[in-house]
């Protein structure tokens, strides 16, 4: 009899909670979800489908499910595999070491700016800025007209730190953090068809098309601003006590940030290298203008696929499913870091 | 200003300094300070900041090839004439219809708004004269814009490669946000195997843009795909709806959509959770209906995340190339050419005085989408709340 008691109440309780749904919303919501779901995963399904299946059975208008409506072949599988195994080795290679290392280096060079915004004082004076800019100028004209460039390079850096303090005294109106910070994450809406013709021309120049490092220096150019904002907003959050004490005991600042603060972030790291790797893997135009037979990475590769005989869907369903196999376990591995570190700043207000 | 976070009482504002014991002296400190920030800076001057000033010279000239190489002769502003006034008007602008009196209504109704717009900004107590240039330009440029859009998508016309990606990104973002947030706030109730539908959600995302698309190919093949019974019931198999411009068009949007839902959704999600029960529990003892704790409580709550994620995808939007060059290769015609296409197309017809004004002109059209997003609605939204 006493125990009966606590029973409805706890029944109550759990009915007042705001996020439980009455069993209709319930049974509404499993719906719309559970289409979504569909909406999602059937063209995934299709592809693997396909991939299974031998041209008569694709031209013969569709077929649903192997071993009922067709039996599945690995034919195009083999194909891939066997039978092209460069010309597929090659992408696959060249989109791992570009979206890897790329991947790495604009997390490395962006978590560490994302860094030094939040925690030191910097007051670039205009002057300086437009010293540099207007020796870079004067070393590639130079450069043009026929003068080496290890000569050209050598006096522009002479030439800067000589009129370095003479520049910023002249011309003394100096930038805060939140200016260098804005100036860095707004490169983010600049188009990449707007900058990669100057870019082509130079790497032409270096030599240094249809190369990994073509790709991997460009990749991680662009995915810096993303990495800084990201970065700069977890990092916010990280109290600096730690970080305070550490200093006071006499660890460096590149001791502080490697073994302090870095360590602390983790979600937001992964988050981070998820999104950017996402973006290298999967990145079209730049690939499509920097490279063409040594350094073609997986998306230009399955663009190529409707050459000349039409579109062979069998092998492309290959393709892409083995392209997008890494990123969807490595998507699922990190699901839970990507919520608590995607956007944590916008999120947390 | 791309960030909603500087609220009131969330921390320092600006930097916080590290007090160290000084130690080597200041000068080395110093420099090990700007060892921070400069690889980054560096990177980002030499590959966007020094391209876009060669692209903007490029954009003043033509491409010639003379004996033993190529010239690049300056031309002045030809390249931009052509697009907006030149041959190349149709692929850029689009076919102009022709002026009717309905026409004339609606643009005299847009008029008057956007003249208000500006007068109201006039009568403002703090009337900056920042601001109210500001709102000129974008009354003026909106005003063009919505001149040009009514005139070709009216019967008669046709739009161009800018009002395309001008629809791309429109109408993909509005329906990955009101999809992606009914998703969210679905998937946050306390419904058992929701953590399935989180991963599965988040899946399109991570697939590649040309995979999508080739994909969608088969899927939209009216002979041979899935849905090839349905659409012979209906006695259409014979055609392909990807011969059709708006058809082909809504094929490129609904590949963006599938792909770009669960950004929104995951952001919105992780937004939506991190409402505070106390406030949500509190409507409800006051006798608030579901419909009301999301509309008055949650969904102002959020409102800040809700414009980053908009601000977002309005950036990256206005970038799509991969799928309508795979998925319909920019056509029927050049119906479904992104900006960035039309770029490329230019740029492999080594049009490259051509190209760059085109990538110019996409340069200038999401710069001023982005800042008028950012003074009209993201600040205001931001501050709200």
């Amino acid at each position: 009899m006493q125990q009966a008691v606590p029973l409805p109440r706890l029944r109550v309780a759990r009915r007042t909670s705001p996020y439980a749904p009455t069993w209709l919303g319930a049974l509404l919501s499993y719906l719309v979800l559970a289409f979504w779901a569909v909406v999602v995963l059937f063209p995934i399904f299709w592809i693997f489908v396909t991939s299974f299946k031998l041209p008569i059975h694709v031209n013969d208008g569709p077929f649903y499910l192997p071993f009922i409506d067709f039996s599945p072949s690995g034919d195009a599988w083999r194909y891939i595999f066997v039978d092209l195994r460069n010309d597929t080795l090659r992408p696959y290679l060249n989109t791992v070491i570009v979206a890897l290392s790329s991947s790495v280096l604009a997390l490395a060079l962006g978590t560490s700016a994302a860094y030094g915004i939040l925690r030191f004082p910097y007051r670039p004076r205009l002057g300086v800025i437009l010293l540099f800019v207007a020796l870079a100028v004067l070393t590639v004209v130079a450069g043009g007209l026929g003068v080496p460039w290890q000569a050209g390079v050598a006096s522009a850096v002479v030439l800067f730190l000589l009129l370095r303090k003479e520049a910023g005294g002249r011309v003394s109106r100096s930038f805060g953090n939140d200016d260098i910070a804005f100036w860095i994450i707004s490169q983010r809406i600049l188009p990449p068809v707007a900058v990669v013709i100057p870019i082509y021309v130079m790497f032409q120049r270096l030599h240094l098309l249809d190369t990994h490092l073509a790709l991997i220096i460009t990749y991680t150019a662009v995915n810096l601003p993303i990495v800084v904002w990201l970065m700069r907003d977890y990092f916010r959050q990280i109290s600096i006590e730690l970080e305070e004490s550490a200093a006071i005991d006499g660890a460096s600042p590149f001791r502080i940030f490697l073994s302090i603060v870095l360590p602390l972030s983790t979600p937001g790291l992964a988050a981070t290298f998820l999104l950017v790797l996402v973006f290298s893997w999967n990145e079209y135009l730049l690939a499509l203008f920097l490279t063409s037979a040594n350094a073609q990475t997986l998306p230009l590769s399955i663009a190529a696929q409707n050459a000349t005989r039409g579109p062979q869907w069998w092998y492309m369903s290959v393709l892409i499913l083995i392209m997008i196999t890494p990123v969807i376990a490595m998507a699922i591995a990190l699901e839970r870091y990507i919520a608590r570190g995607l956007l944590v700043g916008a999120i947390k207000g | 200003m791309l960030k909603v976070r500087q609220r009131s009482g969330t921390g320092p504002a600006g930097p916080v300094p590290l007090r160290h014991r000084s130690r080597a002296g200041s000068w080395f400190e110093s420099q090990t300070r700007s060892l921070f920030l400069l690889p980054a800076v560096l990177m980002l001057v030499f590959l966007s900041i020094f391209p876009l000033f060669v692209s903007l010279y490029l954009s003043l000239t033509r491409f010639q090839f003379v004996p033993g190489g190529f010239r690049l002769a300056f031309v002045g502003l030809a390249n931009y004439r052509k697009l907006i006034v030149g041959i190349e008007r149709e692929h850029f602008l689009g076919a102009l219809a022709a002026l009717s009196p309905a026409f004339w209504l609606v643009f005299s109704l847009v008029a008057i708004g956007l003249l208000v717009f500006v007068i109201r900004s006039l009568q403002m107590p703090t009337a900056a004269g920042r601001g109210v240039a500001g709102r000129m330009v974008f009354a003026l440029v909106g005003g063009t814009v919505i001149w040009l859009l009514l005139r070709t998508l009216t019967p008669g016309g046709r739009p161009g490669s800018l009002f395309t990606t001008l629809i791309y990104v429109t109408g993909g973002i509005a329906v990955q946000y009101w999809l992606g947030l009914m998703l969210a706030y679905l998937a946050s109730q306390e419904l058992a195997g929701r953590r399935f539908f989180r991963v599965v959600f988040l899946l399109p995302m991570m697939i590649t843009p040309v995979g999508i698309a080739y994909t969608f190919r088969i899927l939209f093949d009216l002979g041979k795909g899935p849905f090839a019974p349905v659409w012979g019931a209906l006695g259409l198999a014979e055609v392909s709806w990807v011969n059709y411009p708006w058809g082909a068009r809504l094929a490129v949007m609904t590949g963006d959509i599938w792909q770009w839902t669960p950004f929104m959704f995951i952001v919105l999600l992780a937004a939506l959770e991190s409402v505070p029960t106390e406030l949500l529990e509190a409507a409800m003892v006051d006798g608030a209906s579901r419909w009301q704790m999301f509309w008055k409580v949650s969904w102002p709550h959020i409102l800040p995340v809700t414009s980053t994620v908009v601000l977002i995808r309005l950036i990256e939007a206005f970038k799509i190339i991969d799928l309508p060059n795979v998925l319909t290769n920019g056509g029927p015609g050049t119906a479904t050419e992104s900006l960035t296409l039309h770029a490329f197309m230019a740029w492999r017809t080594l049009d490259i005085g051509g190209s760059a004004a085109v990538a110019y002109i996409l340069l200038f059209v999401v710069t001023l989408s982005a800042t008028s997003y950012i003074s009209f609605i993201h600040r205001r939204v931001a501050e709200v709340v």
